[in-house]
This record gives C-alpha cells, structure tokens and sequence, in this order.
C-alpha cells in the first residue's frame, strides 16, 4: 500500500484519514503500511483483546477476591475454590453435567451417525426426512424445553395417555422424579441437537469414495458392517468435529434447563452455567460465581486443547 | 480421501454417478420395510412436539382436561393465540407476547446487518490483506469461540457501563443527554455483534479466500484500492454466503436468552425472555393452550427462515460447524 501517514500522535488518532494527509512521508511506517485493512479490522481486534482475552483474564483474576456485591480487589486465594467444592449444589450441579453430557455424547453421536446412515441408503424423500430431523434445530432452546414440560407432564402428558389406553399404574414423570430430572432434560436434548450431528455425518459419508463401497461389495462384506468397520474410522474428522461441538454445547447448557425444570425438583437439574448467573446476578456473590465460571472455563480447555493438538499439532509437523 | 480415486473413475465418469449400496430393491423387499419404518418411526419422533404444539393451541382449556394432547381438537378455537398475542401476563404487564417480538425486532434488525459488516470486512481482511498479527488475531477470535459465556458475562456488563460513561462524557459535552449502553438496545447489539464475530468471520474468510486470486490481482493492477475492491468486487460476487450468514445470525440471535435476560432490562426483554416469563411465572392458573400458542409463536421465524431456506440452512450449519 501506498497510502502513508505522518508518525504523530494526532495522525493515529484519525487513522482512517491517513491517505489524505498532505505532508509526504519520507519514510513509511511499517504501522501504517496496509492501513485501511487495520482500520477494518479494528473491531475485530478490539473484541479479541477486550472481550476474549481481556474479560476472560478478569473473571480469573477476581475468582482469588472476595467480591461480593461489586468487584472488589482484596485477595483470599484459593478461598473461593474450596467454598465451591464444599457446597452441595455446585457438586451436584458437575456430577449432573458430567451424567447428562456423557449420555448426550453417546446417544448424540449413535443416533446421528444412525440417522445418516439410514438417509444415506439412496431412500426416496431423503429431503422431507431430513427436514423433519433438522427441524428442532431451528428452535430455541427455550421452546425445546417449553414443549417438552408440557409432553412430559404428568397430569396432561404422555403419563395421562398411556393410562387412559388402559395401563393405570403406568407412570413416567421424568420431569418431578429426582432421580430422572436429567433424562427428561435429555430427551429434548437430543430431539433439538441430533439433527445438526446427522447433517454432518451425512456430509462425512456423502464424502466418502464409491470404490470403496465397490471394494466393500466385492469382499461381501454386509451394509451394516461396511458402515461401522469401514465408514467411521473414514469419517474419523467430522466426528471429532462433531464430539468437540457437542461437548461445547453441553458445557454451556443453560436456557433448556431454565425453561424446563428451573434446575428442580430440589437440585435435581443444576448445572453449572446456572450456579454461576444465580451467583453472579442474583446472590450478590461475585467472586463465587467468578470461581465457578472459571472452572468451566478450565473444564473447556481440558475437552479442547487435547482436540486442538490431534487436529493442528499432528498436521504441522505430519 | 480423494487420492484414493481410481483411475477407473476417471476413465469412466459414468461409474461415479450411479446407484451407491446394494443394487437395486424391490420396494416391498423385507430390508425395504426395515428402513423406512424405522425412518418413519424416527420422524414421528421428531415431528410429534411440533404436532403437539399445534393441537394444543387450538384447544379450549376444558378439553385439553379432558382429552389427551395427541388428539386433534374437537372444537377449533383461535382464542388462545389471540391471547397469548395480545392479553398474556408477565409480572404487571399484560400486553401479552407482541411487545416481546417487537423488542425482538428490534433487537435482531440493527445486529444481523451490524454482526455481519463487521465480520465481512474483516473476513476480507483477514483473506486479503494480511498485516503483521492478523492470523494471531484470528487465531483467537477462534478460540475465543469456545470460551463459556459465563466467563465473560459479568466484565462486559463493566465494559458496557464505562463505554456509556465514555460516550456520556462527549455527548454531555455537546450538549445531549446522558448515554446509556448497559441495559440498553444499543448494548445487546454489541454484544450479539461480539459473540456473532468468530463464526461469521470464520465463515466470510473462508468464502472470500476460496474466490480466485487473479480477481483480486487484476483490481489492485487497475488501481482499485481496499474499499473498492470490497464493495465492487467482493460483495457481489458473495450474495450466497450473505445470505447464509443471514439466516444463521436471524435463528441465533431470535433464539437468545441469555443474553436477553442479561443485557436488558424487563420493558425490552426480547421475545423468548417473555415466553418463558409467561409460561413459567407461578401466579394464576396454568393455561397450556395459551402457554403453547406463545411457545409457537416465538418458533414461528426461526421456522420460517428454515423452511424457506432450505439447502442454505444446511450449509450456514455446516459451514459453521465443520470448521468451527
């Protein structure tokens, strides 16, 4: 670029107007070589260094205060973490993300790549089928759970019909029984999420070379098997893609359970995304809830920095 | 994967085009039935809660005790969306569910066209006109996509709160009113417009690098510069993936709760903050009709924009996804 400014204080200040500046430079500064694309992507830089980097390092930084009502920096160290894990809530609230996010992986990853593969058998209105499976996706997940309360209440729902057919003593109340709370949370989970895992395992397959359906034909090897023996280690990328999209969302679940259970009956459907904004926004608990984003924060960069090195790590030196 | 394609293929195209799995069936063939019942079974599955949504809006509230929610409506009644619409309470206000899709409106209009100039200049810049840190930059911008909301919820709300003080300070200077951005439209619209970045930058860098260079070349040798070569050159060329960026930043930011429940304040909570205020709230007797006509409702764009779209859909998910 020729566009060049003069290195004064003020001339930063109106970067964009740097080409017109009358005083020829004599010599160009590299800062303001290229400058209308700096220019651009300020906003771009300003979110990274401000928000990502910038508000990230903060909520740490004040996890070791004792903030409450409003920020405040007087170090306790790791007080905030030891009262964490010392309150019942919080640890349920992790063993219920870790039991939903393990079984919303699985059954995620099976029925998708299930789906897919079914879609992927050359079916007549492929399209209305996968319109049909892609839907929820479209929703909220504030209408997700909404729908779901109301199929799975008790007095109304699926309970109520299944006993009117005649089976009085059915009972299936996921929603108020303690012990299910997750799967009823599960349910419309993966009736909203599967959708997305299947349109990329339908694009994995797609991806995949005839010959080696020929190659897999002329051995005699059967459809099912071709599919799970051949096909998956295939398609290894996109369900690594798929399994670190998962596990992004499960860590930040929040609206489906709010609109669903409220985190009930009891603590029975906490997660953690909901300790922290009650910490934060409503108990006046600042640091606490500094603390427990910062753990799943941590609990993010456990899933992801593993991903990160098998996919570039592995690349670059391969 | 591709450099496993045979010399065969090449030879003969054909062969590449034709039936994949097993040869032909009949229709009515055992394995046949299998699949599509089991493809229907799954579909029933997922259509059910949209099936259900509808009956049960329809309904009277004397029949919905009666009957069960599977069965169509005896008696179809309108009221309940005319209600859930207009008269439908949350806390004090009974205005029903048409101040928070106007609030919503509002909201999504000025962040899907700011979100996405924002991203598409510094897609293009990012694709084109690399300086020193500009890969780094995305680099975290990637990252930073992973970072759990939570973590940077409450530091924003600071950012927010100072950057109306600092623009409070020269507007008072001039002589206009006190600035507010937290708790403000102009608040969430930052915020859906930060959170927005990774993705659709991700998205328009990509798009823009696969264009051929040589167009690129040939503009800067006639002269155009880096503006010129965007809205002249660029833009038009990526109708398509402004379109795909639409429809993901429309479903998106429609769909947002936390943000909404975070970064307003009750008179302009967006849409799906009222829903579930409405449906969830405690007072009153429990009108599933009208709570189902309100959930519905709040479905209603994010169900057009998918059904309209399409294949476009698919591939704003994909293209997000794959990469992401």
């Amino acid at each position: 670029m020729a566009e060049t400014g003069i290195p004064t204080r003020a001339s930063a200040q109106v970067a964009p107007l740097a080409p017109f500046a009358a005083t020829p430079a004599k010599r160009p500064l590299r800062l303001f070589r290229n400058m209308n694309s700096k220019v651009a992507s300020l906003p771009m830089i300003a979110t990274v260094l401000i928000i990502f980097v910038g508000c990230s390092l903060w909520t740490v930084f004040y996890s070791f205060t004792d903030s409450k009502l409003l920020p405040r920096l007087n170090f306790v160290g790791l007080d905030q973490y030891t009262r964490l894990w010392g309150t019942p809530r919080w640890v349920v609230s992790i063993s219920n993300l870790a039991i939903f996010g393990v079984c919303s992986m699985v059954f995620s990853l099976v029925i998708g790549f299930t789906l897919a593969a079914l879609l992927d058998r050359k079916i007549r209105f492929e399209n209305t089928f996968r319109t049909i499976f892609l839907y929820p996706f479209a929703l909220s997940f504030i209408v997700t759970g909404l729908v779901w309360q109301w199929i799975l209440n008790p007095t109304y729902g699926v309970q109520k019909v299944v006993r009117d057919m005649g089976w009085e003593t059915f009972t299936f109340d996921p929603l108020y029984t303690e012990s299910l709370v997750l799967y009823g949370i599960l349910i419309a989970a993966l009736w909203q999420g599967t959708g997305l895992v299947m349109c990329l395992m339908l694009a994995g397959i797609r991806g995949i070379d005839e010959d080696i359906w020929k190659a897999s034909r002329v051995e005699g090897i059967p459809t099912w098997k071709t599919y799970v023996v051949i096909i998956i280690p295939m398609i290894r990328p996109v369900i690594v893609t798929a399994v670190v999209i998962i596990a992004s969302g499960i860590v930040k679940v929040y609206d489906l359970v709010v609109a669903q259970t409220s985190g009930g009956p009891g603590v029975a459907s906490q997660m953690p995304a909901l300790y922290v904004m009650d910490k934060m926004f409503k108990d006046q608990n600042l640091a606490q809830g500094f603390a427990a984003s910062t753990m799943m924060l941590l609990t993010v960069a456990i899933i992801l920095i593993p991903w990160a090195y098998i996919e570039f790590g592995g690349k670059k030196r391969g | 994967m591709a450099d496993i394609a045979s010399p065969a293929l090449a030879r003969n195209p054909a062969i590449a085009k034709g039936p994949r799995g097993q040869k032909p069936r009949k229709t009515f063939a055992p394995a046949n039935i299998m699949l599509y019942g089991t493809l229907i079974i799954v579909a029933m599955y997922y259509a059910l809660p949209l099936y259900v949504m509808i009956v049960t809006s329809l309904k009277g509230m004397p029949e919905i005790r009666m009957g069960n929610v599977f069965a169509p409506p005896l008696e179809i009644t309108f009221e309940p969306w005319v209600k859930a619409w207009s008269t439908a309470c949350t806390g004090i206000n009974c205005d029903g569910l048409s101040r928070g899709f106007w609030n919503s409106v509002w909201i999504l209009v000025p962040s899907v066209i700011i979100s996405i100039s924002i991203a598409s200049v510094s897609g293009y810049a990012l694709s084109y006109w690399k300086f020193k840190g500009s890969e780094l930059f995305f680099g975290i911008l990637m990252i930073g996509a992973f970072i759990p909301y939570q973590v940077m919820l409450y530091p924003i709300v600071l950012v927010l709160k100072n950057l109306g003080d600092f623009l409070s300070y020269f507007s008072l200077a001039l002589g206009f009113d006190k600035i507010q951005v937290y708790g403000t439209l102009s608040g969430l619209v930052i915020v859906h417009t930060i959170f927005g970045m990774p993705i659709l930058t991700l998205l328009f860098r990509n798009y823009f690098a696969a264009l051929p260079e040589e167009l690129f070349k040939a503009a800067r040798v006639d002269g155009a510069k880096f503006w010129g070569i965007f809205f002249k050159i660029m833009m038009p060329m990526s109708l398509p993936i402004f379109v795909v960026a639409m429809i993901l930043q429309v479903t998106g930011i429609w769909n947002d709760f936390l943000f909404g429940v975070i970064y307003t304040k009750p008179d302009i909570y967006p849409m799906t903050v009222q829903l579930n205020n409405i449906v969830n709230s405690v007072q009153g007797v429990k009108e599933y009709n009208v709570n189902m006509a309100a959930t519905l409702l709040t479905g209603l764009v994010p169900l057009f924009v998918y059904f309209v779209s399409g294949k476009l859909f698919v591939r704003g998910i994909a293209a997000g996804a794959v990469k992401g």
